[in-house]
Protein backbone atom coordinates (compact mmCIF):
# COMPACT_ATOMS: atom_id res chain seq x y z
CA UNK A 1 0.00 0.00 0.00
CA UNK A 2 1.44 3.52 -1.20
CA UNK A 3 0.93 6.19 1.13
CA UNK A 4 1.87 9.95 0.39
CA UNK A 5 5.03 12.05 2.26
CA UNK A 6 4.55 15.48 2.54
CA UNK A 7 8.25 17.06 2.37
CA UNK A 8 8.56 20.45 4.24
CA UNK A 9 10.57 23.20 1.94
CA UNK A 10 13.66 23.01 4.05
CA UNK A 11 14.42 19.25 3.27
CA UNK A 12 13.02 19.39 -0.20
CA UNK A 13 17.30 19.88 -1.19
CA UNK A 14 17.49 16.17 -0.31
CA UNK A 15 14.68 15.05 -2.26
CA UNK A 16 15.24 16.73 -5.43
CA UNK A 17 13.23 19.44 -4.74
CA UNK A 18 9.55 16.94 -4.34
CA UNK A 19 6.79 18.50 -2.33
CA UNK A 20 5.80 14.65 -1.89
CA UNK A 21 7.26 11.26 -1.79
CA UNK A 22 4.70 7.87 -2.19
CA UNK A 23 5.91 4.88 -1.03
CA UNK A 24 5.07 1.87 0.08
CA UNK A 25 4.77 0.47 4.01
CA UNK A 26 1.96 -0.28 6.76
CA UNK A 27 3.23 1.68 9.55
CA UNK A 28 4.59 5.12 10.04
CA UNK A 29 8.10 3.65 10.60
CA UNK A 30 8.49 1.51 7.68
CA UNK A 31 7.50 4.88 5.28
CA UNK A 32 10.09 6.43 6.86
CA UNK A 33 12.20 4.01 6.96
CA UNK A 34 11.84 3.64 2.92
CA UNK A 35 12.15 7.26 2.22
CA UNK A 36 15.66 7.89 4.06
CA UNK A 37 16.63 4.37 1.83
CA UNK A 38 16.16 6.07 -1.36
CA UNK A 39 16.69 9.52 0.20
CA UNK A 40 20.09 8.81 2.36
CA UNK A 41 20.72 12.73 3.51
CA UNK A 42 17.55 12.86 4.51
CA UNK A 43 17.93 9.91 7.67
CA UNK A 44 20.41 12.12 9.78
CA UNK A 45 17.75 15.08 9.39
CA UNK A 46 14.81 13.12 10.83
CA UNK A 47 16.70 10.55 13.17
CA UNK A 48 19.79 11.18 15.72
CA UNK A 49 22.34 8.80 16.43
CA UNK A 50 20.22 6.45 18.38
CA UNK A 51 17.62 6.26 15.64
CA UNK A 52 15.39 8.06 17.55
CA UNK A 53 13.24 10.80 15.94
CA UNK A 54 14.33 14.00 16.69
CA UNK A 55 12.71 15.67 19.11
CA UNK A 56 12.01 18.77 16.94
CA UNK A 57 10.65 16.86 14.35
CA UNK A 58 7.03 16.33 14.35
CA UNK A 59 5.35 13.43 12.33
CA UNK A 60 1.18 13.89 11.58
CA UNK A 61 -0.72 11.41 9.98
CA UNK A 62 -2.85 13.60 8.38
CA UNK A 63 -3.67 16.01 11.57
CA UNK A 64 -2.62 13.86 14.65
CA UNK A 65 0.93 13.82 15.71
CA UNK A 66 1.84 10.42 15.47
CA UNK A 67 3.31 11.09 19.72
CA UNK A 68 -0.56 10.83 20.21
CA UNK A 69 -0.81 7.71 18.18
CA UNK A 70 1.18 4.57 18.43
CA UNK A 71 4.54 6.48 17.34
CA UNK A 72 6.48 4.78 14.67
CA UNK A 73 4.18 2.10 14.56
CA UNK A 74 1.07 3.91 13.23
CA UNK A 75 -0.52 2.34 10.40
CA UNK A 76 -1.13 4.20 7.67
CA UNK A 77 -3.58 3.25 4.69
CA UNK A 78 -3.45 4.89 0.77
CA UNK A 79 -5.98 7.41 2.07
CA UNK A 80 -3.82 9.01 4.83
CA UNK A 81 -1.38 11.56 4.40
CA UNK A 82 2.00 11.78 6.42
CA UNK A 83 3.68 15.17 6.90
CA UNK A 84 6.93 15.69 8.33
CA UNK A 85 6.86 19.48 10.47
CA UNK A 86 9.88 21.29 12.33
CA UNK A 87 8.24 21.38 15.81
CA UNK A 88 8.29 25.23 15.83
CA UNK A 89 8.92 27.67 12.85
CA UNK A 90 12.26 27.93 11.29
CA UNK A 91 14.21 28.55 8.12
CA UNK A 92 12.53 29.09 5.11
CA UNK A 93 13.40 27.30 1.76
CA UNK A 94 14.24 28.85 -1.61
CA UNK B 1 2.11 73.88 45.90
CA UNK B 2 3.22 70.63 43.77
CA UNK B 3 1.64 69.16 41.09
CA UNK B 4 1.45 65.61 41.76
CA UNK B 5 -0.10 64.47 38.90
CA UNK B 6 2.18 66.20 36.39
CA UNK B 7 5.06 64.89 38.72
CA UNK B 8 4.42 60.91 38.20
CA UNK B 9 3.54 61.25 34.65
CA UNK B 10 6.93 62.96 34.10
CA UNK B 11 8.22 59.53 35.69
CA UNK B 12 5.79 56.83 34.54
CA UNK B 13 6.30 56.89 30.74
CA UNK B 14 4.22 55.32 28.65
CA UNK B 15 4.86 51.07 28.14
CA UNK B 16 6.64 51.26 24.82
CA UNK B 17 8.99 54.12 26.11
CA UNK B 18 10.16 50.98 27.97
CA UNK B 19 11.92 49.46 24.84
CA UNK B 20 15.68 49.05 25.39
CA UNK B 21 17.96 49.55 27.98
CA UNK B 22 17.70 45.96 28.73
CA UNK B 23 20.30 44.36 31.65
CA UNK B 24 23.61 42.90 30.90
CA UNK B 25 23.66 39.43 32.75
CA UNK B 26 26.56 38.18 34.16
CA UNK B 27 26.32 34.03 33.30
CA UNK B 28 27.65 31.57 35.70
CA UNK B 29 30.93 29.59 35.36
CA UNK B 30 31.70 26.68 33.10
CA UNK B 31 34.03 24.32 33.27
CA UNK B 32 37.16 25.24 30.74
CA UNK B 33 36.57 28.92 31.05
CA UNK B 34 39.27 31.06 31.77
CA UNK B 35 38.66 32.77 35.45
CA UNK B 36 40.24 35.87 33.07
CA UNK B 37 36.76 35.58 31.08
CA UNK B 38 33.79 37.14 31.44
CA UNK B 39 30.60 35.70 29.64
CA UNK B 40 27.31 38.29 29.57
CA UNK B 41 24.32 37.95 27.78
CA UNK B 42 21.35 40.88 27.21
CA UNK B 43 18.24 39.78 28.96
CA UNK B 44 16.02 40.95 26.02
CA UNK B 45 12.67 39.79 27.97
CA UNK B 46 12.99 42.68 30.14
CA UNK B 47 11.59 44.39 27.07
CA UNK B 48 7.64 45.21 27.66
CA UNK B 49 6.91 42.71 24.69
CA UNK B 50 9.05 40.22 26.25
CA UNK B 51 11.77 39.92 23.43
CA UNK B 52 14.82 41.78 21.52
CA UNK B 53 12.16 42.00 18.34
CA UNK B 54 10.51 44.90 20.25
CA UNK B 55 13.60 47.12 19.61
CA UNK B 56 12.85 46.26 15.74
CA UNK B 57 9.63 46.44 15.88
CA UNK B 58 9.32 49.89 17.00
CA UNK B 59 12.17 50.86 14.87
CA UNK B 60 10.42 49.90 11.73
CA UNK B 61 6.97 51.56 12.96
CA UNK B 62 8.10 54.97 14.19
CA UNK B 63 10.45 55.09 10.54
CA UNK B 64 7.60 54.19 8.46
CA UNK B 65 5.58 57.41 10.89
CA UNK B 66 8.72 59.33 10.06
CA UNK B 67 8.31 58.64 6.12
CA UNK B 68 4.40 58.86 5.64
CA UNK B 69 4.62 55.04 4.79
CA UNK B 70 2.55 54.37 8.21
CA UNK B 71 -0.44 57.30 8.66
CA UNK B 72 -3.37 56.37 11.17
CA UNK B 73 -6.20 54.23 9.39
CA UNK B 74 -3.58 51.85 7.81
CA UNK B 75 -2.81 48.56 8.92
CA UNK B 76 0.98 46.93 10.23
CA UNK B 77 1.16 43.38 8.09
CA UNK B 78 4.37 41.01 8.18
CA UNK B 79 5.07 37.49 8.32
CA UNK B 80 6.75 36.25 11.73
CA UNK B 81 6.99 33.09 13.36
CA UNK B 82 6.21 34.84 16.85
CA UNK B 83 8.40 37.59 18.59
CA UNK B 84 8.24 40.20 15.68
CA UNK B 85 4.62 39.59 15.81
CA UNK B 86 4.18 40.12 19.11
CA UNK B 87 5.93 43.53 19.28
CA UNK B 88 3.82 44.92 16.48
CA UNK B 89 0.74 43.65 17.96
CA UNK B 90 1.93 45.26 21.36
CA UNK B 91 3.20 48.54 19.97
CA UNK B 92 0.07 48.56 17.63
CA UNK B 93 -3.00 48.27 20.20
CA UNK B 94 -0.65 50.75 22.18
CA UNK B 95 -0.25 53.83 19.40
CA UNK B 96 -4.00 52.44 17.67
CA UNK B 97 -2.90 50.33 14.69
CA UNK B 98 -4.55 47.44 13.17
CA UNK B 99 -2.21 45.07 13.07
CA UNK B 100 -2.28 41.61 10.66
CA UNK B 101 0.18 38.81 10.69
CA UNK B 102 0.89 35.76 8.83
CA UNK B 103 2.68 32.74 11.28
CA UNK B 104 3.23 29.45 10.45
CA UNK B 105 0.75 27.07 11.72
CA UNK B 106 3.66 24.94 13.72
CA UNK B 107 4.49 28.41 16.06
CA UNK B 108 4.81 27.79 19.73
CA UNK B 109 1.03 27.48 21.29
CA UNK B 110 1.79 30.16 23.90
CA UNK B 111 2.55 32.80 21.04
CA UNK B 112 -0.63 32.04 18.83
CA UNK B 113 -2.65 32.94 22.22
CA UNK B 114 -0.32 36.10 22.93
CA UNK B 115 -0.94 37.34 19.58
CA UNK B 116 -4.69 37.30 19.93
CA UNK B 117 -4.35 38.41 23.42
CA UNK B 118 -3.34 41.81 21.70
CA UNK B 119 -5.95 41.80 19.38
CA UNK B 120 -3.91 41.10 16.28
CA UNK B 121 -5.93 39.57 13.03
CA UNK B 122 -3.76 35.94 12.58
CA UNK B 123 -3.93 33.65 9.42
CA UNK B 124 -2.32 30.74 9.79
CA UNK B 125 -0.34 29.42 6.95
CA UNK B 126 1.26 26.24 5.36
CA UNK B 127 3.45 24.42 8.70
CA UNK B 128 5.00 22.55 5.66
CA UNK B 129 6.43 26.20 4.22
CA UNK B 130 7.59 27.66 7.59
CA UNK B 131 8.10 31.26 6.87
CA UNK B 132 8.45 31.41 3.28
CA UNK B 133 4.66 30.61 2.79
CA UNK B 134 4.01 33.49 5.68
CA UNK B 135 5.81 36.06 3.32
CA UNK B 136 4.60 34.85 0.17
CA UNK B 137 0.64 35.16 1.78
CA UNK B 138 1.57 38.75 3.14
CA UNK B 139 3.09 39.62 -0.63
CA UNK B 140 0.22 38.74 -2.15
CA UNK B 141 -2.92 40.13 0.50
CA UNK B 142 -0.30 43.49 0.41
CA UNK B 143 -0.68 43.36 -3.77
CA UNK B 144 -4.02 42.84 -3.57
CA UNK B 145 -4.49 46.01 -1.67
CA UNK B 146 -1.22 48.26 -1.05
CA UNK B 147 -3.08 51.52 0.06
CA UNK B 148 -4.38 49.78 3.25
CA UNK B 149 -1.19 47.73 4.70
CA UNK B 150 1.99 49.05 6.36
CA UNK B 151 3.82 46.18 5.23
CA UNK B 152 6.59 46.49 7.50
CA UNK B 153 9.07 44.15 5.66
CA UNK B 154 11.38 42.44 8.72
CA UNK B 155 13.55 40.55 6.37
CA UNK B 156 14.52 43.49 4.08
CA UNK B 157 13.38 46.75 6.07
CA UNK B 158 16.81 49.02 7.41
CA UNK B 159 15.16 50.14 9.98
CA UNK B 160 15.35 47.03 11.72
CA UNK B 161 19.17 46.46 12.22
CA UNK B 162 19.34 50.23 12.67
CA UNK B 163 17.49 49.61 15.71
CA UNK B 164 20.72 47.53 17.01
CA UNK B 165 22.93 50.03 15.56
CA UNK B 166 21.15 53.00 17.46
CA UNK B 167 20.62 51.20 21.12
CA UNK B 168 22.00 47.62 21.42
CA UNK B 169 25.80 48.26 20.33
CA UNK B 170 25.61 51.23 22.84
CA UNK B 171 24.03 49.95 25.65
CA UNK B 172 26.36 46.77 24.95
CA UNK B 173 29.51 49.12 24.66
CA UNK B 174 28.34 50.65 27.94
CA UNK B 175 27.53 48.21 30.52
CA UNK B 176 31.42 46.57 29.33
CA UNK B 177 32.88 49.83 30.57
CA UNK B 178 33.73 50.05 26.84
CA UNK B 179 36.01 46.29 27.11
CA UNK B 180 33.68 44.05 25.04
CA UNK B 181 36.14 42.09 23.06
CA UNK B 182 33.99 39.46 21.57
CA UNK B 183 30.12 39.62 20.20
CA UNK B 184 28.19 36.53 19.26
CA UNK B 185 24.46 36.65 17.84
CA UNK B 186 22.45 34.29 15.48
CA UNK B 187 21.08 34.56 12.41
CA UNK B 188 17.42 35.07 11.77
CA UNK B 189 16.54 38.43 10.04
CA UNK B 190 19.88 39.12 10.95
CA UNK B 191 18.84 42.79 12.17
CA UNK B 192 20.38 41.88 15.96
CA UNK B 193 23.99 40.88 14.80
CA UNK B 194 23.94 42.97 11.56
CA UNK B 195 23.51 46.21 13.43
CA UNK B 196 25.03 45.70 16.79
CA UNK B 197 28.07 44.31 14.71
CA UNK B 198 28.23 47.22 12.68
CA UNK B 199 28.35 49.44 15.21
CA UNK B 200 30.34 47.49 17.51
CA UNK B 201 33.28 47.86 15.17
CA UNK B 202 32.81 51.19 14.43
CA UNK B 203 33.73 51.99 18.39
CA UNK B 204 36.71 49.94 18.32
CA UNK B 205 37.82 47.56 15.08
CA UNK B 206 39.56 45.17 17.02
CA UNK B 207 36.15 43.85 18.34
CA UNK B 208 35.35 40.46 17.33
CA UNK B 209 31.71 39.81 15.84
CA UNK B 210 30.73 36.06 15.66
CA UNK B 211 27.80 35.03 13.92
CA UNK B 212 26.02 31.20 14.61
CA UNK B 213 23.16 29.46 12.55
CA UNK B 214 21.00 26.46 13.24
CA UNK B 215 23.73 23.37 11.80
CA UNK B 216 20.44 21.83 10.13
CA UNK B 217 18.01 22.75 7.65
CA UNK B 218 15.07 21.11 9.94
CA UNK B 219 16.17 22.60 13.68
CA UNK B 220 14.26 23.67 16.16
CA UNK B 221 15.81 27.09 17.04
CA UNK B 222 13.30 29.42 17.02
CA UNK B 223 13.79 32.56 15.50
CA UNK B 224 16.40 31.77 13.68
CA UNK B 225 17.90 30.31 9.89
CA UNK B 226 20.09 27.97 8.33
CA UNK B 227 21.44 30.20 5.71
CA UNK B 228 22.28 27.79 3.50
CA UNK B 229 18.88 26.26 2.68
CA UNK B 230 16.96 29.86 3.34
CA UNK B 231 16.48 32.82 1.40
CA UNK B 232 19.09 35.20 2.93
CA UNK B 233 17.20 37.99 4.39
CA UNK B 234 17.95 41.46 1.89
CA UNK B 235 19.35 43.18 5.91
CA UNK B 236 22.17 40.03 5.87
CA UNK B 237 25.75 41.75 5.56
CA UNK B 238 28.06 38.66 4.36
CA UNK B 239 31.51 40.22 4.92
CA UNK B 240 30.20 41.48 8.61
CA UNK B 241 30.89 38.81 10.70
CA UNK B 242 34.70 37.76 11.58
CA UNK B 243 33.54 33.75 12.17
CA UNK B 244 30.18 31.74 11.64
CA UNK B 245 29.21 29.09 13.89
CA UNK B 246 26.58 26.00 14.03
CA UNK B 247 24.42 25.00 16.47
CA UNK B 248 22.48 21.97 16.99
CA UNK B 249 18.91 22.11 18.59
CA UNK B 250 19.93 19.19 21.16
CA UNK B 251 22.89 21.25 22.66
CA UNK B 252 20.77 24.14 23.13
CA UNK B 253 17.63 22.06 24.89
CA UNK B 254 20.36 20.96 26.71
CA UNK B 255 21.73 24.22 27.78
CA UNK B 256 17.85 25.45 28.19
CA UNK B 257 18.01 23.06 30.69
CA UNK B 258 21.43 23.51 32.67
CA UNK B 259 20.83 27.05 32.78
CA UNK B 260 17.52 26.94 34.25
CA UNK B 261 18.06 24.28 36.77
CA UNK B 262 21.53 25.47 38.06
CA UNK B 263 21.35 28.94 37.25
CA UNK B 264 18.20 29.86 37.58
CA UNK B 265 17.84 31.48 34.14
CA UNK B 266 14.82 30.21 32.16
CA UNK B 267 15.17 31.10 28.88
CA UNK B 268 14.38 30.59 25.41
CA UNK B 269 16.09 28.09 23.46
CA UNK B 270 17.58 30.40 20.70
CA UNK B 271 18.82 32.32 23.75
CA UNK B 272 20.57 28.85 24.98
CA UNK B 273 21.84 28.66 21.34
CA UNK B 274 23.76 31.82 21.83
CA UNK B 275 25.03 30.14 25.41
CA UNK B 276 26.34 27.76 23.51
CA UNK B 277 27.78 29.41 20.82
CA UNK B 278 29.97 32.11 23.10
CA UNK B 279 30.97 28.78 25.42
CA UNK B 280 32.47 27.85 22.00
CA UNK B 281 34.15 31.14 21.41
CA UNK B 282 35.01 31.90 25.43
CA UNK B 283 36.90 28.03 25.84
CA UNK B 284 39.68 29.90 23.18
CA UNK B 285 40.38 33.02 25.02
CA UNK B 286 42.69 33.56 27.79
CA UNK B 287 41.17 36.53 28.77
CA UNK B 288 37.96 39.04 27.02
CA UNK B 289 34.70 39.74 27.76
CA UNK B 290 32.36 38.16 25.89
CA UNK B 291 28.93 39.39 25.15
CA UNK B 292 25.75 37.81 23.22
CA UNK B 293 22.14 38.61 23.55
CA UNK B 294 18.83 36.22 25.20
CA UNK B 295 16.09 36.71 22.82
CA UNK B 296 13.72 35.98 25.06
CA UNK B 297 12.51 33.99 28.04
CA UNK B 298 11.49 30.22 28.54
CA UNK B 299 8.15 30.98 29.58
CA UNK B 300 7.50 31.25 25.92
CA UNK B 301 8.33 27.46 25.10
CA UNK B 302 7.22 25.94 28.32
CA UNK B 303 4.87 23.42 25.77
CA UNK B 304 7.90 22.08 24.45
CA UNK B 305 8.61 18.53 25.44
CA UNK B 306 12.81 18.99 25.90
CA UNK B 307 11.85 20.34 28.97
CA UNK B 308 10.92 17.24 30.55
CA UNK B 309 14.20 14.93 29.34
Amino acid sequence: MATKILIPTPLRTYTGKLESVTVEGNTVGELLQKLTATYVPLKRHLYDDTGSLRNFVNVYVNDEDIRYLQKEQTRVSEKDTVSIIPSIAGGRSI
Amino acid sequence: MIDSLTYVTAGAPPLIDRIGDTPLLRLPAFPGISPRVGLFAKAEWYNPGGSVKDRAALSMIREGEKSGALIKGKTIVDATSGNTGIAYAMIGAALGYRVRLAVPANAGSERKRILSAYGAEVTYTDPLEGTDGAQLYVKRLVAERPADYFYADQYNNPANWQAHYRTTALEIYSQTGEGITHFVAGIGTSGTFVGTSRRLKELNSSIRCISFQPDTPLHGLEGLKHLPTAIVPGIYDTKLADEHLEISTDEAHEMARHLAKTAGILVGVSSAASTVAALHVARRLSEGVVVTVFPDHGSRYLSERFWKE
